[in-house]
């Protein structure tokens, strides 16, 4: 079974967010890169997981510019084969999905996996628009999954309870919470990262079809003022005067 | 990297005598990405395995602390620069000193870790034969062995080589009989594999053996009760009439007090690691703490009291990290020409960091202050909460307390420092007379009134060799006044230390930015040149305190009133608003919410 694995890079969770040019992208000065925890603890880690225990091979694919590479040999040295790293600074998921989606195409894949989402941007659409371009199954929000043959089954967290739903091969997959648990990459996998190969293919050349406008960051919290429960009075007051709410 | 440009590095003591240019000493910026992903790899395996058990590992559960060697082992964490095909890694010195670093918060797990991957696998690595490291070090290194090492007995301590126990040769001539008894062993309760010192007949050195649990004859004490790192294993180990075949003997008889001697001088930089590493985690758990507390409704964070003392913490710690680095550079080169002058890997390691045995023990006693510093200070920042047994930073508190106890006392290290210094200026290694005579002379010249430098490294460099007179100025008189009688003068030994291990350290921090200042520009390191410039007048004032106080110690009449006046020029620094200097160093860790350096 060959499989794909979707992989990008995110910014580490304490990371302080800020932005530059005129507040149109992000500002990656100082801030310290990793995996997409989606991509790495629960795409990358089942794909592992079901070579190992049926054969095949994981390919991890990237869509970026060379600053990917640390996160892309820490895969590696998680557990994949191989990489392709499509050279091109995309800046909409449309055109890292039509990437990949044209890369995917070429290595035959039976199998796509990617992260729910970034954690970042949120955008939660590659994986879909990837299984159109692929014109295969998408099965979004996965928190389980096997394959069986030529089939994959697959459960799915939904409102209250659980979908278990099955697929044939290829289909693309969105990783969710569960589906695998985070590995630590080991000392020798890190150490034969070195020989894997991470193949830096030329982009299609997809063409964005969205352009940010601009980011903002959340307004600061304001200080918090604590009035005493036994005493509504002064809630109100201030509710009234200060906040001029009521 | 380009060698050509490359001096030829100091050796051990030369810091003293001689300078070293920026661009020649190894720096933390520069770990390559591989390394960068081990320590990941130790930070994450300390973050998600042992930091939700630590209540479990404080209480000792059974088994627990064994079953996370396990797990190092099977991540490779055991095997770091043992050679692959013994089971390790192949990694170099370095990288086994920067994945050190990430376990250094590691808490009981970092020491249990330390002993059995130092003082527990080494001296089988490096002193076992073919036959031995064959039969031991794969399986230390996977963790299915656990190691200890055995040397400390209840009336040795510090004065290793009295040891009483007793090894004879059976009469068959295949075993020894081992008897005796050793103290404050680490891993004792699970380990599989004892390296244990002992005199044969009446040998006057210490002899070493390996033995191994499954031997008759060989008993535990309970567990310690100790005041930290309650989660390592310390027990007494008793040795009655152990039969151990003669082919277990390590290395040569009477051989033994080498082997402790050297693995020390590993065990001591290692140390400097570690509690670099457990420095830094500190800082993060009291600079989070500082932000999130709060008091008169502002974050504690926002009070200068809190601000200045978040600034030491993170400033002597970025001082460590650059000396111990620097170190273990220097080490690593040396074992590489040694390497590359024919000598097997494992002997030229030893040789190598026999080398810089002085450097070694002023690291771990520079190395373990300043952990306790920073710990005693994060407690502090804690208040009240501090001093429950609920928070972490309690916990270090304790748990710091040991490193400057253990690997030899801070106190032992520090006359060793002095020591070997004076013994390599014996053996014609170090020119220290020579330099200390200049001094000497230099103090009845005038003193040099030109222009101070533009530029600021230059200017510090000045000051960094002023300090280096100052050393040389006290060391050459001590030696000279006090003579033999110097080895007895223990307060003045320790001031001596005091001052070199200072000096090494300014020099350390001022070559790493100065060298951070080529890479990123001065623009982008404007953090780093104000724990520079508050290092060095705490070095000033350090060396100047205890460069007075040795020389009132021995000095006289005229004399000793010149040395005072060249005690202050020699440690003469500009003023600068240093309460300034360190708002910027804790507004950068206030910043980022952890030691982000």
């Amino acid at each position: 079974m060959k499989i794909l694995v979707c992989i990008s890079k995110a910014p580490d969770t304490t990371s302080k967010i800020a932005f530059k040019d005129n507040n149109t992208a992000f500002d990656e000065n100082g801030v310290q890169f990793i995996v997409n925890p989606y991509d790495e603890w629960y795409a990358l880690v089942r794909a592992i997981e079901l070579k190992e225990a049926q054969g095949g091979s994981v390919t991890t694919i990237t869509v970026g510019g060379a600053d990917n590479d640390p996160i892309i040999r820490k895969a590696l040295a998680i557990g994949a084969d191989d990489a392709i790293r499509v050279d091109m600074e995309a800046t909409d998921a449309f055109q890292v999905a039509s990437e990949i989606a044209a890369k995917a195409k070429e290595g035959g894949f039976d199998l796509v996996l990617c992260g729910k989402e970034t954690i970042n941007n949120n955008g939660a659409v590659v994986g879909g628009m990837l299984a159109e371009l692929l014109d295969a199954p998408y099965i979004p929000l996965a928190t389980k999954l096997d394959v069986s043959g030529t089939t994959a089954e697959i459960t799915r967290d939904i409102a209250g309870g659980e979908e278990v739903l099955t697929a044939q091969l290829p289909v693309v997959i969105s990783a969710a919470k569960g589906m695998a648990e985070q590995r630590i990459p080991n000392m020798r996998g890190i150490m034969a990262a070195r020989s894997k190969a991470l193949n830096v293919a030329a982009p299609a050349g997809t063409e964005a079809s969205t352009e940010v406008k601009s980011y903002s960051l959340p307004p600061a919290k304001g200080d918090c003022t604590y009035i005493d429960a036994e005493n509504p009075a002064e809630l109100i007051k201030k509710l009234h005067e200060e906040a001029k709410v009521i | 990297m380009s060698t050509e440009t490359k001096e030829k590095a100091l050796m051990g003591g030369e810091f003293l005598i001689r300078d070293v240019r920026a661009k020649d000493v190894f720096i933390p910026e520069e770990w390559n990405e591989e390394q960068v992903m081990m320590k990941q790899t130790c930070l994450d395996f300390v973050n998600q395995e042992i930091v939700p058990l630590l209540e479990r590992i404080e209480k000792q559960e059974e088994g627990l602390m064994p079953s996370l060697l396990e797990k190092a082992g099977e991540l490779g964490m055991l095997g770091i620069s043992i050679p692959e095909e013994l089971g390790g890694m192949g990694m170099d010195f370095k990288t086994s000193m920067l994945c050190t670093e990430a376990l250094g918060e590691a808490h009981s797990f970092s020491v249990a870790y330390g002993a059995h991957t130092g003082i527990g696998t080494l001296p089988i690595l490096y002193y076992g034969n073919e036959e031995q490291k064959a039969k031991y070090i794969p399986k230390l290194a996977s963790g299915e062995w656990k190691a200890c090492y055995c040397l400390t007995e209840p009336s040795s301590g510090s004065d290793a080589n009295s040891g009483k126990t007793k090894a004879t040769l059976s009469e068959d001539g295949k075993h020894y009989i081992i008897n005796g008894q050793k103290m404050w062993i680490t891993n004792a309760g699970f380990a599989d594999v004892f390296t244990v010192f002992a005199k044969i007949d009446d040998d006057e050195n210490l002899s070493a053996f390996i033995l191994t649990k499954e031997m008759e004859g060989i008993t535990l004490n309970a567990e310690e009760k100790k005041m930290g790192i309650k989660g390592s294993s310390t027990r007494q180990v008793f040795f009655n009439n152990v039969k151990v075949p003669v082919e277990n003997l390590l290395y040569e008889r009477g051989k033994g007090f080498k082997i402790a001697v050297n693995i020390l001088n590993i065990g001591r930089i290692k140390l400097a690691g570690g509690v670099m590493g457990g420095s830094k985690g500190v800082i993060t758990y009291a600079v989070t703490y500082a932000n999130e507390r709060e008091q008169f409704g502002r974050p504690i964070s926002k009070y200068g009291a809190i601000r200045n003392k978040l600034a030491q913490m993170a400033i002597k710690t970025y001082v460590v990290e650059s000396a111990t680095y620097r170190a273990t550079q220097n080490i690593e080169d040396e074992i590489n020409h040694l390497v590359e002058g024919g000598m097997d890997k494992g002997a030229a390691t030893l040789k190598g960091i026999a080398s810089y045995a002085p450097e070694c023990a002023m690291l771990k006693v520079f190395g373990s202050e300043v952990l306790d510093y920073v710990a005693d200070e994060a407690v502090q920042i804690y208040g009240g909460m501090g001093y429950s047994a609920e928070t972490r930073v309690e916990m270090s508190y304790r748990d710091s307390r040991i490193n400057r106890i253990f690997e030899g006392t801070n106190e032992i290290n520090r006359m060793l420092t002095v020591d070997m210094l004076l013994k390599k200026a014996m053996k014609g290694e170090l020119d220290l007379m020579g330099p200390a005579m200049k001094v000497a002379n230099e103090l009845m010249g005038i003193p040099d009134f030109s222009a101070p430098s533009d530029n600021e490294f230059e200017r510090m460099r000045e000051v960094i060799g002023r300090f280096k007179k100052a050393v040389l100025m006290v060391a050459g008189a001590a030696a000279q006044k006090l003579a033999m009688s110097l080895a007895k003068e223990q307060e003045v030994l320790m001031n001596i230390a005091d001052m070199a291990i200072q000096l090494y350290a300014a020099e350390s921090v001022v070559l790493r930015v100065e060298k951070l200042a080529e890479m990123k520009g001065l623009d982008a390191i404007k953090v780093e040149l104000e724990i520079m410039r508050s290092f060095m007048f705490e070095a000033s004032e350090t060396i100047n305190k205890s460069g007075r106080e040795a020389l009132m110690s021995f000095g006289e009449g005229d004399e000793l009133r010149m040395m005072m006046l060249g005690m202050k020029r020699f440690t003469k620094m500009e003023p600068f608003n240093i309460k300034e200097s360190r708002r910027v160093v804790a507004q950068a860790i206030i910043d980022a919410n952890k030691y982000c350096f």
